[in-house]
């Protein structure tokens, strides 16, 4: 036994499961931009505090910067190209569009995700629970006004 | 990062057996949101990394004769959420609910949380108002601690390179009891406090009994205030005798200069939010 070995892992991700090959030390962001090219996940601040690497982990938000890959083998993963399709946006990528709650859109996949899950849980948020929920996704353009509107709108309130 | 072995014992046994074996060359991980920062930045450079991932059984909350029993991999947001804590204990609510944000609650556990023993930390103060005791395993077998005894230092604890924290018990509280976490945050909400104080006591018949104070970002380890209890119990619960306790927090407290503020406006906030912690539970 080595500390390079790598270790074969399985997960679902976005509904559809993948076997890799990692080593002990492999962040889930760098398997899902790297191994499995699923760019949307974004990383900024690689300690957990930004929010742009928040993807999904057995349903719950979770900072893929913060996630080794072998702490989700078996775990099932949505990131924000599991949420909808340019083709098919989902119901909160729309409202992103329509309610200008994106600028230069580095925040705007873990924003999405994240509020993905607030209203998997909470259909009806209101405006307190939203900033609470989303307080954790930093954003430096938009002062988060036009994301609060743009959950409200997703969630039928606006 | 760089490289390590990691173990992912399916078992508790298995995960003892494996810790006994590395002694200081192994961590246990838990959630990890603490561990792999230190790990990035070389802060923490163990060979082996034991995950409990898989570890079954410790991640309950049970209400039991001597008080609730909250399992080591209790998730933060499983505390802040559950309807015991709540009903039990409602300042443990209050402290899990004020950790970072629900990304990192969702994975943080309060064994790890303990075990990290970052002094800026929410739960220990509250935990420490709460009289909590916490149970260590190993393969040798278990002990108990108060938990005043467990933080010793900034990130050092009495847990040995071979204990898990299985559970932490906490003693039911009287109905009179009333209980209140203050934390104060004058940058963003998910940041660490610039102080906080978790207080907790019972007036009776005009007089203070039980009176617990403890506060977070105020020194090494988190702080104990008994002079400020001492200087309450038994007296009458008025705005004058209060005002008079919380200056003696003061004296006990040893802040560190950084950019959350100096330790002269630190020491200063840690009187101005003991007194208001008081004053929330005793008025």
């Amino acid at each position: 036994m080595n500390a390079q070995d790598l270790h074969q892992i399985s997960l679902t991700v976005n509904g559809q499961q993948h076997g890799v090959s990692v080593p002990a030390r492999r962040m889930l962001v760098d398997l899902l931009r790297y191994d499995l090219g699923l760019t949307g996940t974004k990383e900024a601040c690689s300690v957990g505090v930004c929010g742009a690497c928040t993807v999904l982990m057995d349903g719950h938000i979770v900072a893929a910067c913060l996630t080794l890959a072998v702490q989700a083998d078996g775990a099932e993963i949505t990131t924000i190209e599991g949420t909808g399709t340019p083709e098919n946006l989902s119901p909160l990528q729309q409202a992103f569009i329509d309610c200008g709650g994106f600028q230069c859109g580095i925040c705007t996949p873990g924003q999405i995700v994240a509020a993905t899950a607030l209203l998997a849980e909470n259909a009806k948020p209101t405006e307190d629970e939203i900033k609470e929920w989303l307080m954790g996704n930093l954003c430096r353009c938009t002062g988060y006004y036009q994301i609060i509107e743009s959950v409200q709108k997703a969630s039928g309130q606006l | 990062m760089r490289d390590f072995y990691f173990h992912s014992p399916a078992t508790l046994d298995d995960a003892l057996t494996i810790l006994d074996e590395h002694q200081d060359d192994g961590r246990p991980m838990a959630g990890g949101t603490a561990l792999i920062v230190l790990m990035k930045q070389s802060l923490v450079d163990a060979d082996h990394i034991i995950s409990l991932g898989r570890v079954p059984g410790l991640d309950s909350i049970r209400q039991e004769a001597d008080g609730l029993h909250i399992g080591g991999l209790t998730r933060h947001r499983d505390v802040e959420t559950s309807a015991l804590v709540k009903q039990h204990a409602p300042l443990l609510a209050d402290v899990y609910s004020s950790v970072a944000t629900i990304r990192i609650r969702n994975v943080a556990t309060v064994g790890g949380g303990i075990a990290h023993a970052d002094p800026a930390q929410d739960p220990p103060p509250g935990l420490i108002a709460l009289d909590a005791t916490v149970k260590l395993v190993s393969k040798d077998g278990e002990r108990t601690l108060p938990i005043t005894d467990v933080f010793q230092d900034y990130y050092e604890t009495a847990i040995q390179p071979n204990e898990l924290l299985s559970e932490v018990i906490i003693p039911a509280l009287p109905a009179s009891a009333k209980t209140a976490y203050l934390k104060f945050l004058p940058r963003t909400a998910d940041d660490y406090a610039t102080v906080a104080v978790a207080a907790r006591g019972e007036v009776e018949n005009g007089n203070v009994r039980n009176l617990r104070v403890a506060l977070a970002a105020a020194a090494s380890t988190p702080v104990h205030a008994t002079a400020v209890e001492q200087a309450l119990e038994g007296q009458q619960a008025t705005a004058d005798n209060i005002r008079r306790a919380a200056e003696a927090v003061a004296d006990e407290v040893d802040p560190l200069d950084d950019f959350r503020g100096s330790a002269d406006y630190k020491r200063d906030m840690a009187v101005v939010f003991t007194r208001r912690a008081l004053e929330r539970i005793l008025l």
